[in-house]
């Protein structure tokens, strides 16, 4: 198997994202940060079909990642690679490495449980457990060992705080968490997620199914919360994109066509293909 | 348009005929359905009107379908949560298991009774028999009683858990699991806190449905525990019992003189429909919550 | 909540932790295999059902079982002429048994068994064993009878185990109980699924799903007691106990399956099938009749298949509304005995292990076969439906 060279910064981007942009997103340096996930050759097979194409990328630790590209062309996929989501789907056979923070996440003596604890995850949809408010957060943190206490209830305002939905809810936090609204319940999916301290949150469309003002909150989130955490978002929309993340990926059938500095995707891609799809000229 | 008014006709005489069993019963029922007659042990002479009580049937109706109840749910619900959590759905097990579980639900009644007489009473009650009672004349085990007839009333009964059970488990909304996986909790921790908690209320239907299906089969009990009379309640689990529905059969095929016993006949039937149809309607009502929450999870 | 708050779940090198290997739950495993297990045997509970059952009926099918209550007679010289093996077989004893008797004692049993020959029945039947297919299917001129016929007559000096009588009676009931459930249900499913009301929906359907919660022993017992003298009365036929009666008090048992089935089985028929004919200019019932009903017909096919093993399989109505006569009569107005009603009244007088005994676990597993069988060419047509339904809309 012949290695693809592998799609990382450029050289040039150091001096292309603060100097010529100046935009307070990429005001931390792409080239600065630690690399924390690196992917090299990732194929993936659902069946004899393959989904994913010998995908090599770097995520820089604390930036926000963005994956784009037309539906079905992967980058959700890609994305549940790293705390493991595909596991769960029959008949799909990963292959390649992903290595965070150094070590294999598809090594046989890699625990699913304690990655997954460490790769947070936000969904599409948002999906509270039909529980109280304070339950959603706690049920986490109860899983991982953590007893009712002092301690207990200091982290789930803690992670309320953090997920900017503390002064909303703390006066009903034992109210069913099925009454609140779609915006709230994707803050408190965000929250349930960042209760457990992960190092890398993963967002699948996490603003998908909002109102404008909504996904205006949870942008902002967004950029709070990349001071604590890797992450890497999933998303269709391409303002947001361009609004929120440091560096943007863009993938086509399964294939990654270009990685760059977030500013360079949007005003001067490299690739014919990128700049068809983010001049809306297709997808 | 005529056909359309045949079909309302057809609606109107199925309701119809529903309507007349059951204004049959509930009218020649209800007089002599009385406190004593519910709550007064059988007398020596079941025929006669005066003196009989059917507090024994009804004791070991219900006590054979408790046992049954302790059998089927847990086993009916691991079933069910191994198909729809663990199975892989497209295995060729998966689809082995789930159309047995079909058939299962088109054998006859009847044939569960030879099958619990085959299997329960001859060769595991026989077996049981060689191993502990070896030198015994008379067999303990290999004869009819009410543990042989809870389990094969229980084999009779699976497929409605298991397939009221995965109803269930079905209308909750995957994200629910997905989310409880992305936290790092194993599958069984999904299972138990997040998954079996929503499933509760199908898992009820499955248990009343097969509560009021069992309670008035007889065919499967008729060689495997039912007794015609017996003095006695039963004590053990190798013991005969009295039987509501098998006491119907009794009262109507048995009996010396049909004009005079139809009054306890028809108590009795009463009796068991009441049974039968409150669990039904339960049933049905937790069941109609399930299916319209089930419509707004997807 | 800043960089500098501390967590308590937090340590210090966070990608540690994630390579520890996978066999540290030996609880999860447990109960994983445990569930794994129990729903395993579950299914083999299946297969155990056919094997008891089969197993037992198993000598008959391979005509290893004899009725035959007559023996061949060895005279007494046969002790000298034929071989001891032969001997001690004919006399019922084990080689041991044979070899610790001196010469007296055999003589005296083979004696006995002479005795015992001369005082068994005369007819010349007792030797035949009714067992072999052929007394099973085919008439045979019994001895006293004057011409060939079928009889199922199990507890008598010959045992007589013609099936076809039952397989007439089993017929003749669930040929009226299909009769009259299926026209029946169909309409209602038609009426109940395309032409009433959502509203009405809602009431109806359970309500007629409630004749299901009727147990069948109270189905049996208002045919025995208040349907069979109305029948009779209206009809006016000789036997109050018949076919034709158990057949109607079947279908009432029936009704909710072949309704339930065909019922979701047009439900499931898009709803843009009857839009596209509504707009057409078709009234509801011409949609139903003749858009919907077609596009469901494998579903309707399904139903008329449940109800038949439904109504094949059905004990207590039978037993306690057919008569229970099993004599072979092309008359829906005769005595008719089932099968199921043969097994419910007679396997409890018979001896384990013994023929006839046998021969009732044969009908069990005929039943079985002939019930299995119409659950998959239901479920057949069930999955032709999904995908004719998948295919066009």
């Amino acid at each position: 198997m012949t290695s693809t060279p592998k799609i990382s910064i450029p050289p040039s981007a150091e001096a292309v994202a603060p100097g010529e942009t100046g935009e307070a997103p990429q005001a931390r340096s792409a080239a600065d940060s630690r690399i924390l996930i690196e992917s090299s050759d990732v194929s993936l097979f659902y069946g004899p079909s393959q989904a994913l194409k010998r995908i090599s990328i770097d995520i820089r630790e604390r930036l926000v990642t963005a994956f784009i590209g037309p539906s079905g062309c992967g980058k959700s996929t890609f994305l549940r690679c790293f705390n493991r989501m595909n596991d769960l789907i029959d008949h799909v056979r990963v292959q390649g490495r992903i290595q965070i923070g150094g070590h294999d996440i598809y090594s046989g003596d890699v625990d699913v449980i304690e990655l997954r604890k460490r790769v947070g995850m936000v969904f599409q949809k948002s999906n509270p457990f039909p529980k109280s408010i304070f339950e959603n957060i706690a049920y986490g943190l109860r899983l991982h060992g953590m007893r009712n206490g002092p301690e207990l209830q200091g982290v789930v305002e803690q992670s309320l705080r953090g997920a900017a939905l503390w002064d909303e809810v703390k006066d009903r936090l034992h109210s069913s968490a099925l009454g609140l609204s779609g915006g709230q319940q994707q803050r408190l999916c965000i929250a349930r997620a960042i209760a457990i301290r992960p190092q890398i949150l993963l967002m699948d469309e996490p603003a998908s199914a909002l109102d404008p003002i909504a996904t205006a909150k949870i942008e902002e989130l967004i950029l709070e919360l990349k001071k604590e955490f890797t992450i890497v978002i999933v998303t269709h929309n391409m303002q947001q994109a361009a609004r929120i993340s440091d560096l943007t990926a863009f993938f086509y059938l399964g294939e990654l066509i270009e990685y760059d500095v977030t500013t360079k995707i949007f005003t001067n891609p490299g690739k014919k293909q990128t700049e068809d799809y983010v001049t809306g000229r297709f997808g | 348009m005529a056909g359309a008014g045949i079909t309302l006709a057809a609606t109107l005489l199925i309701l119809l005929i529903l309507a007349i069993i059951l204004g049959n019963v509930l009218w020649h029922g209800l007089p002599s359905l009385s406190f004593r007659f519910v709550f007064s042990g059988a007398d020596r002479d079941m025929f006669d009107v005066n003196k009989a009580g059917i507090l024994p049937m009804l004791v070991g109706t219900a006590s054979r379908v408790i046992l049954m109840s302790f059998f089927v749910i847990p086993v009916g619900v691991i079933t069910a949560i191994y198909l729809n959590e663990y199975a892989k759905p497209t295995s060729a097990t998966t689809r082995v298991i789930r159309s047995a579980v079909n058939n299962l639900a088109g054998v006859p009644s009847i044939v569960f009774g030879l099958f619990g007489m085959g299997f329960f009473i001859h060769f595991a009650g026989g077996s049981m028999d060689r191993l502990f009672h070896p030198g015994s004349a008379e067999p303990v085990w290999n004869k009819p009683g009410i543990l042989w007839a809870s389990l094969t009333l229980a084999v009779m009964t699976m497929p409605l858990v298991i397939v009221a059970t995965e109803e269930s488990l079905k209308a909750i909304a995957p994200g629910l699991r997905e989310a409880s996986l992305a936290l790092g909790a194993t599958k069984l921790e999904t299972v138990r806190k997040i998954v079996l908690p929503q499933a509760l209320p199908g898992i009820l239907t499955g248990g009343i449905l097969a509560v009021s299906r069992a309670g008035g089969e007889v065919a499967p009990i008729l060689f495997t525990g039912a007794a015609y009379y017996m003095a006695h309640y039963p004590q053990a689990l190798t013991d005969q019992f009295m039987d509501l529905g098998y006491h119907v059969f009794v009262l109507s095929t048995q009996s010396p003189n049909v004009d005079q016993t139809r009054p306890i006949l028809f108590a009795t039937v009463l009796t068991l429909l009441l049974l039968t149809f409150t669990l039904n309607v339960v049933a049905i009502i937790i069941r109609a919550r399930i299916r319209r929450g089930m419509r707004a999870a997807h | 909540m800043t960089s500098g708050t501390t967590h308590p779940l937090e340590n210090a090198d966070p990608w540690a932790g994630i390579r520890r290997g996978q066999q540290r739950r030996p609880v999860e495993w447990l109960v994983e295999r445990a569930i794994h297990a129990i729903s395993l045997s579950a299914i083999v509970g299946v297969f155990l059902i056919f094997i008891f059952v089969a197993r037992e009926a198993l000598p008959i099918v391979l005509g290893r079982a004899t009725s035959a209550s007559a023996t061949q007679v060895i005279p007494l010289e046969g002790l000298d002429t034929r071989s001891p093996a032969e001997i001690q077989k004919y006399l019922g004893l084990t080689p041991e048994q044979f070899a610790a008797l001196d010469r007296d004692a055999k003589v005296d049993l083979m004696n006995l068994k002479l005795e015992t020959a001369k005082g068994a029945s005369k007819d010349r039947d007792a030797a035949v064993n009714t067992l072999e297919w052929r007394y099973l299917l085919l008439p045979y001129q019994w001895s006293g009878y004057d011409k060939p016929e079928m009889i199922w007559q199990p507890v008598s000096s010959i045992h007589k185990y013609n099936i076809i009588p039952l397989l007439i009676g089993t017929l003749k009931a669930t040929i009226v109980a299909l009769l009259f459930a299926v026209p029946l249900s169909l309409a209602a499913a038609i009426y109940v699924s395309q032409l009433s009301s959502p509203r009405l929906k809602e009431w109806l359907k359970p309500g007629i799903e409630l004749l299901a919660g009727i147990p069948s022993v109270v189905l049996g017992f208002f045919g025995l007691l208040i349907m069979a003298s109305f029948l009779q009365e209206v009809f006016g036929y000789e036997s109050r106990l018949n076919a034709f009666v158990a057949g109607i008090a079947l279908g009432f048992a029936i009704i909710p399956v072949t309704f339930s089935i065909a019922e979701d089985a047009l439900t499931s028929v898009p709803g843009s099938y009857v839009h596209g004919a509504l707009a057409l200019g078709s009234t509801r019932w011409q949609a139903a009749w003749r858009i919907v009903l077609p596009a469901a017909i494998p579903g309707v096919f399904a139903a008329v298949v449940l109800g038949f093993g439904r109504a094949v399989g059905e004990t207590m109505v039978v037993l306690m509304a057919s008569g229970n006569a099993s004599i072979v009569s092309a008359s829906l107005f005769d005595s008719t005995r089932t099968i199921t009603a043969t097994i419910a009244a007679e396997l409890a007088e018979t001896v384990f292990g013994e023929h006839h005994y046998r021969m009732l676990f044969l009908l069990g597993a005929l039943l079985f076969g002939v019930t299995f069988l119409s659950n998959l060419v239901a479920e057949s047509f069930i999955h032709r439906l999904k995908k004719q339904l998948e295919g066009k809309a």
